[in-house]
């Protein structure tokens, strides 16, 4: 029995699992299991006990989230949904590419149990455009599943049926957003939704749905498998289970790794990642993708458990860190991001609409040799203005002004001298890469 | 019905209708309506866009409103095979800026147009989610990684002997 079960059927060599290698591997015993031996209830208070956390990024218990799904005849007549996120565009987040393209199985077991738990009786694969190779290998995998009598009509002869459809995105970071994604499903521009009411209780289609990220469902097989107990041995800290975990940027050897919930941020880039590559020191890193805070050297020894990180004043997020080193500028960095976050703007909100390419025309004014000491208290300004929770209708924004918060708290020193020495000097740095 | 039967293909038409039947409203396809012409066209052009409005039971402007949003539906021609540079932040820390230089040389194009020959258009992408292997980029549906000097030139050679 693996305590990495989320990469247990993953080969080095990149070849996908189908159907006989994940069932050779006890793939669908989950699925056995929950449709004969168990009800709903039975495998919601299972998650519930599991104290699994969202892996898309905001780590919400997911067995909360499913409760508020309305059950029986309190759901009314028509559908349920299930969808799996699996719209990847968290800048530096690459770690659900692994599973669809080399697992699908996986993805597809849970979202049955998920689908089943909440009695969905349609489930989507929001999958984005640009995952061409999981595209293809999701659609043999789910085309399996219904030869199999995995999906369809009366699953196993329990009684519950189930549809689930490939969905390919046209785009677009803000379909990562749930409420937006629903919107890009019912073939809408893809604007997030003032909460509430909740996805739970009207979701696609005005109907009960809840979206999940794809490691999230693929803990769901797991956990129904092998039983809530033995999902909470596998963290290290405060949190239960594994998570894949990543890193990227100027470490020798960049990649995605399962291991322990709470393993330490030191372990996972020096060890794993292989530390900087030569030549290059760590300035900081952004441990869970493009909208988490700075950290640097000095939190090396703390866990990534959500709270853990939270309480350093960032967040664990995807999970995939992004590590700064001393020969790229913490400006160009935040600007890149800046833009990025601007460019995915859906428009709808001023502060985010307008505030982020202002934010952006600022560093631009910091690049250039143009910006002056007030600047640096203007972008500070601006910045607790548009990240201001509650100013927004999503986390967009608020998430666009980590980045820019953080690197001024701990990088204020390079922007005091893009202001002294006219601009940017890491360019004339030799040999940059 | 003009439109629909005059601009779109008999293929295009039962292919799109199998999406709206899998939707409780017509225009709940219209992502996916756009997305099989595209498939068939390379691109969306005006008068797709009404043919595709008008079978869907929508105007043609909320779905020009909806074309324009997203991305990967394009309004405008492009090559035999789209480059979708990521300029995101793991390539940025990776150099792709230089990659864009030598693309741009390479080709002899900048973002948002066509190389002469027709072969190749040009567009950034946010993150790919390949960050592990940055620099990266799409050429049509293959992703490329590690992007050197040697894979550039390559993609000339490749664009100039076809």
């Amino acid at each position: 029995m693996t305590n990495r079960p989320l990469t247990q059927n993953i080969q080095a060599s990149g070849a996908p699992a189908f159907i006989q290698a994940y069932e050779a591997n006890g793939g669908y015993s989950g699925l056995r299991k929950a449709v004969s031996e168990m009800t709903p209830e039975g495998c919601l208070d299972e998650i519930k006990n599991s104290r699994l956390r969202g892996r898309g990024g905001a780590g919400f218990p997911t067995g909360m989230k499913w409760s508020f799904v309305p059950m029986g005849d309190k759901a009314g007549p028509g559908h349920k949904y299930l969808i799996a996120n699996a719209d990847e565009m968290e800048p530096g987040t690459f770690k659900d590419r692994l599973i669809l393209e080399q697992d699908p199985h996986q993805l597809l077991e849970g979202m049955m149990l998920a689908a089943f738990t909440i009695q969905a009786d349609i489930a989507y694969v929001f999958l984005r455009g640009e995952y061409v190779l999981a595209a293809e290998r999701l659609t043999q995998a789910i085309a399996e599943c219904y030869a199999a009598g995995y999906l369809g009509e009366n699953i196993l002869g329990s009684g519950y049926s189930l549809e689930l459809r490939l969905h390919r995105s046209a785009g677009r970071y803000i379909c990562g957003e749930e409420t937006a994604l629903i919107n890009a499903l019912e073939g809408k521009r893809a604007n997030p939704r003032p909460k509430p009411p909740f996805p739970q209780v009207s979701g696609l289609w005005g109907r009960p749905s809840i979206v999940n990220n794809v490691e999230t469902l693929c803990n769901i097989t797991h956990i129904i498998t092998r039983g809530a107990d033995w999902f909470q041995t596998l963290g290290r800290g405060e949190d239960s289970g594994t998570k894949l975990f990543g890193a990227s940027g100027n470490v020798k050897n960049p990649g995605v790794w399962e291991l322990p919930m709470g393993t330490p941020i030191r372990e996972i880039i020096e060890e794993h990642a292989g530390g900087m590559r030569d030549g290059y020191q760590l300035r900081g890193f952004l441990p869970g993708g493009g909208s988490t805070d700075f950290l640097t050297d000095q939190h090396l020894d703390l866990a990534m458990d959500y709270d853990v990180i939270g309480k350093a004043g960032s967040r664990m997020g995807t999970g995939t860190m992004i590590v700064l080193d001393d020969r790229n500028c913490p400006l160009g960095m935040v600007r890149n991001l800046s833009r990025f976050f601007a460019h995915e703007s859906c428009g709808f909100c001023t502060p985010c609409r307008d505030g982020i390419p202002w934010i952006v025309q600022l560093l631009d004014q910091f690049e250039q040799g143009h910006a002056t000491e007030e600047d640096i208290a203007l972008l500070e300004e601006k910045a607790a203005f548009i990240g201001g929770i509650g100013n927004t209708h999503c986390a967009l924004a608020p998430g666009a002004m980590e980045p820019v918060n953080s690197a001024l708290k701990y990088f204020r020193e390079d922007f005091e001298r893009h202001v002294t020495e006219g601009g940017c000097t890491y360019h004339s740095a030799a040999g940059r890469h | 019905m003009g439109d629909v039967i005059t601009n779109l293909s008999p293929e295009e038409i039962a292919e799109i209708e199998h999406e709206i039947a899998l939707v409780p409203r017509r225009d709940g396809a219209a992502i996916d309506a756009m997305l099989v012409v595209q498939k068939h066209r390379g691109w969306v052009s005006d008068e797709s866009l009404k043919a595709i409005a008008n079978l869907l039971e929508m105007s043609a402007e909320e779905l020009e409103g909806i074309a324009t949003f997203y991305n990967l539906i394009f309004r405008k021609p492009v090559g035999e095979k789209v480059i979708l540079l990521c300029d995101s932040v793991s390539c940025w820390l990776r150099g792709y800026e230089d990659v864009k230089t030598r693309l741009s040389e390479t080709l002899g194009i900048e973002y948002g147009e066509t190389t002469a020959d027709g072969r190749f258009t040009l567009l950034p992408v946010p993150c790919l989610g390949a960050c592990d292997r940055a620099p990266v980029m799409m050429v049509g549906d293959e992703l490329h990684t590690h992007l050197g000097e040697s894979d550039l030139a390559m993609l000339n050679k490749e664009g100039a002997s076809q």
